[in-house]
């Protein structure tokens, strides 16, 4: 039946088309179809990089497209990389990656661990959790500064109750020592269900029989979590250390929307004072660098990372 | 299937002849863009009567006060063809004539008889010129505006706060004339139980992201003696931007923000300061002119319950203000300047302009806020006036993006965050300012 189909549109197909498409070989085929996706990711992706980098020796300001273009040479990469303002940024950045990861890996496993007992109703808490992370960045972010607001804020009004200081007092976003917190909690918040979902995954990969194996020798619960849960899951942990990692690097969004920045400059993180120099300051070659600065340092994290991932998977 | 095709090929020349009557029937509307706010609603009223005079209809391009630097500025180095007229920002004018995005009016003016002379001198200055102080116009005055401050009349009337204020600072309770009595009567007001509330005592600029802090902070340090650069010799800033008087008015401002803001105003621009107001939190609240039609029309707090009064004076008896509002300009981009030219004609006529003053919008001509009956034609008239007698202005600079993002973060970091000295904050922005002009090749 389908081959008598196919015959029929065959006759169906002009002749001559028909006789192109046979002409073509298969990678030649390949190429036809892959060619649009290559052609939209030269455009979008490829193109655009190589353009930041030309533009990242020069002094390029998109505010002034009639100026003359001058080359810097290395000029832009010297100052940003003598800029105090810069390193204390990198350090911010650093700090929010740092907390972030920690808290969303501890608290991700755990509750993977948790739900992967597979209790009364584990369904249900497996979907509650992942509530926060299916929210829109914007609109986590809004929530969150309403909590956060020390005179209406269930946030303030909750620690108040704890810890008998006056609501008026827990001054989330607008304090030096908490607004750093403030956008690690809500990151947290957000994202340890992404960490707990892979860590999940890795969980389940894990075959019963060596749980079965370990049982018989008497193993203790605690002795398969550290010499059979962990190190099995470890790669999962790893993954998802590398994503959230790669993520919280370019951390802007929740930024902008709590504090965007402040106060101060406590919690400008690169992402933030990239924006800043290329979209309100307009100094694009300036910013070019600085952005191909954090590609390189993220490029470079990375694969230093993958490296020791794939070291692990193949223990 | 042939009736199928038909009716599909006859709906889509429908649809298609519809749209080609559409198109010739608005081939003359002009698009104006300015911010989302209350004079913009103003506008489109007021346009109605320039759509019925010449025909022309009018499409508004509105963005929030939060984008519109971002969205105007990039649409004008991208030589767009969205705005024919641009209400555009004062600081953008050194920028938009010198990259061609605005076209000169010169000639313009001259055949048609507009005469600058005609315009309350100091919008001409801040919404018109470049270079400043030089008969180069690039835009006509369009919406006078400036820092002032309204004040809860009704409270500061109580005669038991008013026995109470008199008792501790020994001076009657009523709008201030200096900096020290401002801060003396939000301290009064810091943290008091008014109906059952607690209040604070003054809402004043913080915004880290735009220029909230700037604005803010500026209004006060011109009053302390805060100069741009040296009058003798131009982008000359050391010994003026971080002289004695202005390490004083930071610290003021610092200290203002410190004793008597509400909880949690880090961030606080005009939005904030109007939600501040209204909800009935503070005492005195620090806004542009633009704010106060909106506040008298209030409910709760406008009516009798509102004051207005001009920026104080500062310690030396110096009395500044920040100059907000904007000129209109033509877009050197857009194919029908000819008819955004008319629109500029018309907007300038005497009538036009004493209408837009009713309707909500702030005129800079002349002959309206010079007419006798003008201080009395709304209760905030004289306090915009008197405040327009002494506006300064931000630097109108190409790069005036650069030099705001540093003033930013050097207040910011000083005031808000306390980190280090009034004089660090000032020498650093001393610092930020000359790379800028340095890149500018301007030093």
């Amino acid at each position: 039946m389908l081959n008598r189909t196919a015959d029929n549109v065959a006759r169906a197909t002009p002749e001559p088309l028909a006789k192109k498409i046979r002409g073509i070989s298969d990678k030649g085929l390949a190429w036809l179809f892959i060619s649009p996706t290559i052609l939209l990711l030269l455009a979008i992706n490829i193109f655009p990089l190589f353009w930041a980098i030309y533009l990242s020796f020069t002094n390029f300001r998109a505010n002034r497209p009639n100026e003359v273009v001058k080359n810097l040479g290395l000029a832009n990469y010297q100052r940003i990389l003598g800029d105090q303002d810069i390193w204390i940024a990198m350090q911010t950045t650093a700090h929010f990656v740092f907390w972030t990861i920690l808290l969303q890996t501890l608290i991700g496993f755990t509750l993977a661990w948790l739900i992967d007992r597979k209790f009364r109703g584990h369904a249900f808490w497996t979907t509650i959790i992942l509530v926060p992370m299916m929210l829109s960045p914007a609109v986590v972010g809004n929530f969150w500064r309403f909590l956060y607001e020390p005179q209406i804020g269930l946030f303030s009004y909750v620690i108040s109750f704890v810890s008998g200081i006056p609501p008026t007092n827990v001054q989330m976003l607008s304090n030096v020592e908490l607004a750093p917190w403030s956008i690690i909690i809500v990151d947290t918040w957000m994202w340890t269900p992404y960490v707990m979902l892979i860590c999940l995954a890795g969980l389940r990969s894990i075959p019963e029989y060596i749980y079965e194996a370990a049982e018989v020798d008497r193993a203790s619960n605690w002795r398969q979590f550290w010499s059979i849960t962990l190190p099995m899951a470890l790669p999962f942990i790893m993954l998802a250390v590398l994503f959230r990692g790669i993520e919280n690097f370019k951390m802007f969004d929740m930024v902008n929307l709590l504090t965007g920045g402040g106060p101060g400059s406590t919690t400008e993180v690169a992402s933030i004072t990239l924006k800043r120099q290329a979209f309100e300051s307009w100094r694009t070659g300036y910013s070019s660098a600085f952005a191909i600065i954090l590609f390189v340092a993220v490029f470079g994290l990375a694969n230093i990372y993958v490296k020791a991932l794939n070291k692990v998977k193949q223990r | 299937m042939k009736s199928t095709l038909k009716m599909a090929l006859g709906l889509a020349s429908a649809i298609a002849a519809s749209t080609a009557v559409t198109s010739a029937a608005h081939a003359e509307d002009l698009t104006l863009c300015w911010a989302a706010w209350d004079p913009a609603n103003a506008l489109v009223e007021l346009s109605k009567d320039f759509t019925k005079e010449t025909g022309i209809g009018m499409k508004f391009e509105f963005v929030p006060w939060t984008n519109y630097a971002d969205r105007f500025l990039n649409e004008l180095n991208s030589h767009g063809k969205l705005c024919d007229l641009i209400i555009g920002d004062s600081q953008w004018i050194g920028g938009a004539a010198e990259n061609g995005h605005y076209v000169k009016l010169n000639d313009f003016f001259d055949k048609e008889k507009i005469s600058m002379d005609d315009f309350v001198p100091a919008t001409v200055v801040g919404y018109s010129e470049w270079p400043k102080n030089t008969p180069n116009y690039w835009a006509l005055p369009a919406m006078g505006d400036v820092v002032g401050w309204t004040y809860r009349k009704d409270w500061f009337s109580r005669p038991e706060l008013q026995k109470e204020f008199k008792e501790k600072y020994g001076w009657d309770l009523g709008p201030p004339t200096t900096f020290d009595q401002l801060k003396q009567i939000a301290e009064f007001f810091q943290k008091r139980q008014i109906d059952g509330k607690t209040v604070y005592g003054a809402s004043i600029y913080t915004e880290r992201g735009s220029e909230g802090i700037t604005m803010g902070a500026m209004d006060v340090l011109y009053s302390y003696g805060f100069q741009y650069e040296n009058p003798k010799k131009p982008y000359e800033m050391e010994g003026f931007v971080n002289s004695e008087k202005s390490v004083k008015g930071l610290e003021f401002y610092k200290a203002l923000y410190d004793c008597c803001t509400p909880p949690g105003a880090s961030n606080s621009y005009m939005g904030e300061g109007v939600d501040a107001f209204k909800s009935g939190q503070v005492a005195m609240h620090m806004n542009f002119a633009f704010t106060w039609p909106g506040l008298q029309k209030d409910e709760n707090v406008g009516g009798d319950k509102i004051g207005y009064f001009v920026n104080p004076k500062g310690p030396d008896g110096d009395q500044f203000a920040q100059l907000g509002g904007q000129g209109i300009s033509v877009v050197s981009y857009s194919d029908k300047q000819e008819s955004a030219l008319k629109y500029i004609k018309w907007f300038a006529n005497k009538d036009v302009q004493a209408k837009w003053w009713s309707l909500g919008g702030y005129s800079c001509l002349n002959s309206v806020v010079k007419d006798p009956k003008f201080p009395s034609s709304q209760p905030y008239a004289q306090a915009f006036l008197d405040s327009m007698a002494i506006v300064k202005d931000f630097w109108a600079e190409p790069s005036y993006a650069p030099l705001l993002q540093a003033s930013q973060k050097r207040f910011h970091d000083y005031v808000v965050a306390g980190q280090g000295s009034p004089k660090d904050a000032l020498d650093g922005l001393v610092k930020d300012w000359t790379q800028v002009f340095q890149d500018d090749g301007k030093m």
